[in-house]
């Protein structure tokens, strides 16, 4: 066990000297790392806890998505079929279907063979699954079902979070924040980490709004205060002004004239003659043309400003706007002119995201963490250190070493994966810290047995490694199970404890395995002792 | 100031290094008496019980006291606020909060005077609900204070969080059993997660008693403390297997008690050391890691340790895991003390001195070392001697672990 082949002992030091090697880019500043090359820039990356910032867990609403699908397929059936000319009746939403009843007499034949077409075949990673969009099916009485099959459903929740995650990201750079984090988690989650970040009450209004903005009419067929008490025109519908402005209700027609995705720019501005802040927008050609043409032909009547059904303004057409650009104005602060028009450009979110988990971390007490974590690192690492020297004297320091570097190959590992050091991921290195020595004492112990049933010294180093290392597998590897486990359901902070600590147990092995024997050996050999001071 | 102690410190090791390098002779410390030789496995007659009412206690615990469950899996609100102009005004905000219609909040002083955390129970109104409450709080106590801290969860991730901790400590106890399965036997497996189940029972009582946050951190806090009691069950079960190969016919509590005094030198220089690092841990990491070394430092150092010794050990009796000994082969002499004798250590001597790149032949019966493997002497093959009828216990254990001892060479 003791004797080590030249081009052995050499690859064991160059292991551990290359994984070493990985954490020296935390040395230097993020500007020195910049000019090297990308391999070798990776390193360790503070956690929220430690460098303070926000971390929230957004969840896309995916009864929205789902509900919006159902309606388009019943506003497609009402198209095919009117353009088809062919009567029907009752066309409502119904679980996850859209229903119709054909009338009598029309050629059910020709109907359902219309209606087949509105379903699409799938095309997903595995695009032969002969999945369609839509379950068409008709009864003896002329009702048609059209089932909305589930993984078109998933399909379209996919994209509304890919969509989402696009805007989030549009939105936070908007922040002018540095290195955010946005990711998907799950299926229908989106994580945001926007690092340094104190407050994040901004972030979360920004994130919190649809920004849905549409152009519509004011419908004048009847008043509002008729529509509160009777029921609104079938192809209009009752919204409100927002809260600050009265809550004063307004009757709009349900057809959008344009909406906010034919935006192409919007900035905040002060108007020039009030000094009110607004903002002012501008449409593309397909937009401006459609605005164009609804305002020449409305010449006198109000049209309507809604943003997430909520009425921002209602002017007057005064005179047909042709040149593509406008403003809205409705009371806003500078700040509210500001966020409107970061949602403007961003584009609206196909459907609306709910904050289903915050977590903020100022930096001062991200500041105190990093100085508590290594204070007690120090403290730790002395302690083991001198006490392993007072039990085992020159076999301590030989333990020593091995630990020294077993925590340089930790962080070299760790940077290495880019990891994220967190508060506990620092715990868990000085717990390693406390295990790794575990495996010498084990190795040490038994080779104190071996001295005392009477072998040699020699014959007792090399016996009491021998059999020491199957232990030390064994104990590693339950402990092992346990830390991957924790990897697999923890998140942030406990994900970080995870990960040193299960980085730990194998550096923790390897150096028993090879750097621990090797320096025993180079000393055996030294030395040729005749005793073993243990 | 506490750098320079530091320092000093380093340097005093330094030295102590080279002294150690250069000047072997100096004498160490002995924690445990080498020939210690206690006898623990009598104490079972009281361990057992012991542990018995302990275990019963902490399950009477949680059901009466409960666990303080944290906003990880019940939801709400945690904020960790701190004055800006010196102490806190702990009534002061209590009153202020008082104010904003929360249905369940407490104020509690945290590290230094200046500190105050806020816990919110989980509000009506869903998610929104929790969103809302945190922006009100934060409009009623405005600048006064500095914001170090603000976890908000709602209800859907918590009750995830919870079944995923769940599952976790199953998943991790599964695990553990399988592995442990393949390496000994289903009794030791089965008996080291028993002893696990209690320290994990016992843990959690603690936590019960000292009203310790039960959150996501708590969770890691279990299962570091399930892989580390295991580490130490680890160690001595392998003791155990060890002197069951080699000692045919040992009474099997005396060689119980032997594998436990062998191995206890060990079992408390490091648990020594895990309790420095952990002691450190608790006294300078602050208060954001207090509970999870707090709770490690239970189940880590005081009930892990007791368990390995007086719980999982012991327990092998009662799965019969010595049963089938005794009249089943004899002490292998080529592996026992007195049979060391010097011309076998001379040889070797011989073959370290050679090149030693090859271990043993893969021929030889796994379980002894390269040396007697060199002297290969006839009564070695002792497991060929036992009856073919009775091998399925003890004996069929021998040959399993053998069979692993040969594969990790």
């Amino acid at each position: 066990m003791l004797y080590f082949t030249r081009w052995k002992a050499t690859a064991i030091l160059l292991t551990a000297l290359f994984v070493c090697l990985f954490s020296v880019p935390n040395f230097f500043s993020d500007a020195t790392r910049e000019t090297w090359p990308t391999w070798a820039q990776r390193h360790l990356v503070l956690g929220l806890d430690l460098q303070g910032g926000s971390h929230l867990l957004l969840e896309v609403d995916s009864n929205a998505v789902r509900k919006e699908k159902l309606e388009q397929a019943r506003d497609d059936v009402r198209r095919v079929l009117r353009e088809a000319r062919i009567g029907y009746t009752g066309l409502t939403v119904r679980g996850n279907a859209v229903e119709v009843r054909l009338r009598e007499g029309t050629d059910r034949q020709q109907a359902l063979t219309k209606l087949r077409e509105l379903s699409q075949p799938l095309s997903g990673v595995l695009s032969s699954t002969g999945q369609r969009s839509l379950d068409v099916s008709m009864d003896d009485t002329g009702l048609v079902r059209l089932v909305v099959t589930e993984p078109a459903i998933q399909e379209r929740i996919r994209q509304s979070v890919d969509q989402s995650i696009q805007i989030v990201e549009r939105r936070v750079n908007e922040l002018g924040t540095v290195e955010p984090l946005i990711q998907r988690q799950g299926s229908d989650r989106i994580v945001v980490q926007v690092p340094g970040l104190q407050d994040p009450t901004r972030l979360k209004e920004l994130l919190g709004k649809t920004a849905k903005l549409d152009f519509r009419m004011v419908d004048q067929s009847m008043s509002p205060e008729q529509a509160i008490q009777g029921r609104p025109p079938a192809d209009s519908e009752l919204l409100y002004a927002p809260a600050k402005q009265g809550r004063q209700p307004y009757l709009i027609e349900k057809r959008v004239l344009v909406s906010g995705a034919d935006l192409t720019d919007a900035q905040p501005g002060f108007d020039q003659r009030t000094s009110e802040p607004i903002v002012s927008f501008r449409f593309n050609s397909s937009g401006a043309r459609k605005f164009a043409q609804a305002t020449r032909e409305n010449v006198g009547r109000p049209f309507a400003i809604v943003l997430d059904n909520e009425v921002i303004s209602a002017p007057v057409i005064r005179e047909p706007i042709l040149g593509g650009s406008g403003q809205i104005s409705g009371n806003f602060t500078v700040e509210q002119a500001n966020d409107l028009a970061i949602l403007l450009r961003a584009g609206a979110l196909p459907a609306p995201l709910t904050i289903i988990e915050e977590r903020t971390v100022g930096p001062g007490l991200g500041q105190d963490s990093i100085e508590k974590g290594k204070l007690a690192s120090y403290v730790g690492a002395l302690w083991v250190v001198i006490f392993m020297l007072v039990t085992y004297g020159l076999f301590g320091l030989i333990a020593n070493v091995a630990v020294a570097i077993n925590v340089a190959m930790i962080f070299g590992v760790l940077s290495a994966l880019n990891a994220t050091l967190t508060l506990p991921g620092i715990a868990g290195i000085v717990l390693t810290v406390g295990i790794a020595v575990d495996s010498n004492v084990l190795i040490y112990e038994r080779i104190r047995e071996e001295i005392r049933a009477g072998r040699t010294p020699l014959n007792a180093l090399d016996a009491g490694f021998d059999r020491a290392l199957a232990t030390i597998l064994d104990t590693n590897i339950t402990t092992f199970i346990a830390a991957a486990v924790l990897f697999f359901i923890g998140t942030g902070p406990v994900r970080g404890f995870a990960v040193t600590f299960g980085v730990g147990i194998i550096t923790t092995v390897f150096t028993a395995f090879t750097v621990t024997r090797l320096l025993t050996a180079a000393w055996a050999r030294w030395r040729r002792p005749k005793f073993i001071p243990i | 100031m506490s750098s320079w102690i530091l320092i000093g410190l380093l340097g005093l090791v330094a030295v102590w290094s080279v002294v150690v390098l250069f000047w072997e002779r100096i004498p160490h410390l002995h924690i445990v008496p080498p020939d210690t030789k206690f006898d623990f496995i009598r104490f079972r007659r009281i361990s057992f019980p012991i542990s018995a009412v302990l275990t019963i206690a902490a399950i009477t615990l949680y059901f009466t006291h409960g666990l303080n469950f944290g906003i990880d899996f019940r939801g709400g609100t945690l904020i960790e606020v701190q004055s800006k102009s010196g102490p806190a005004d702990i009534s002061g905000m209590r009153t202020t909060l008082g104010t904003l219609n929360l249905t369940e909040f407490q104020l509690q002083q945290f590290g230094s005077p200046t500190e105050v955390l806020i816990r919110i129970a989980q509000q009506p109104g869903g998610e929104e609900g929790q969103q809302a409450a945190v922006q009100r709080v934060r409009g009623a106590l405005g600048d006064s204070v500095e914001y170090r801290r603000v976890e908000v969860v709602g209800p859907r991730v918590s009750t995830e969080l919870l079944s995923y901790g769940l599952i976790g400590i199953f998943v991790a106890i599964f695990g553990i059993l399988i592995y442990l399965w393949f390496r000994f036997e289903w009794q030791f497996a089965l008996g080291a997660s028993i002893a696990n189940a209690h320290d994990l029972v016992l843990t959690i009582g603690f936590m019960s008693v000292a009203q310790i946050d039960f959150d996501l951190t708590s969770i890691a806090a279990l299962l570091t403390i399930l892989g580390y009691s295991l580490n130490d069950t680890v160690v001595i079960y392998d003791r155990i297997r060890e002197l069951l190969r080699r000692y045919k016919r040992m009474p099997f509590t005396d060689l119980l008690n032997a594998s436990i005094n062998s191995t206890l030198s060990r079992s408390i220089v490091t648990h020594l050391t895990v309790t420095l690092a952990l002691l450190s841990l608790l006294m300078f990491g602050g208060q954001a890691i207090h509970s999870f070394t707090a709770t490690m430092m239970f189940g880590v150092v005081l009930v892990g340790t007791y368990t390995s010794i007086f719980i999982a050990s012991p327990l092998l009796i009662y799965l019969g895991v010595g049963e089938a000994r005794g009249h089943a082969g004899k002490d292998d002499p080529d592996e026992t003390e007195g049979g060391r004798n010097a011309l076998k250590i001379a040889a070797l001597e011989e073959q370290l001195q050679a090149s030693k790149t090859e271990p043993a032949p893969a021929g030889d019966v796994g379980g002894n070392t390269p040396a007697s493997a060199s002297t290969a002497s006839a009564p070695t093959p002792a497991p060929a001697s036992a009856s073919p009828g009775k091998s399925g216990k003890g004996k069929g254990g021998g040959k399993g672990g053998k069979g692993g001892g040969k594969g990790r060479r």
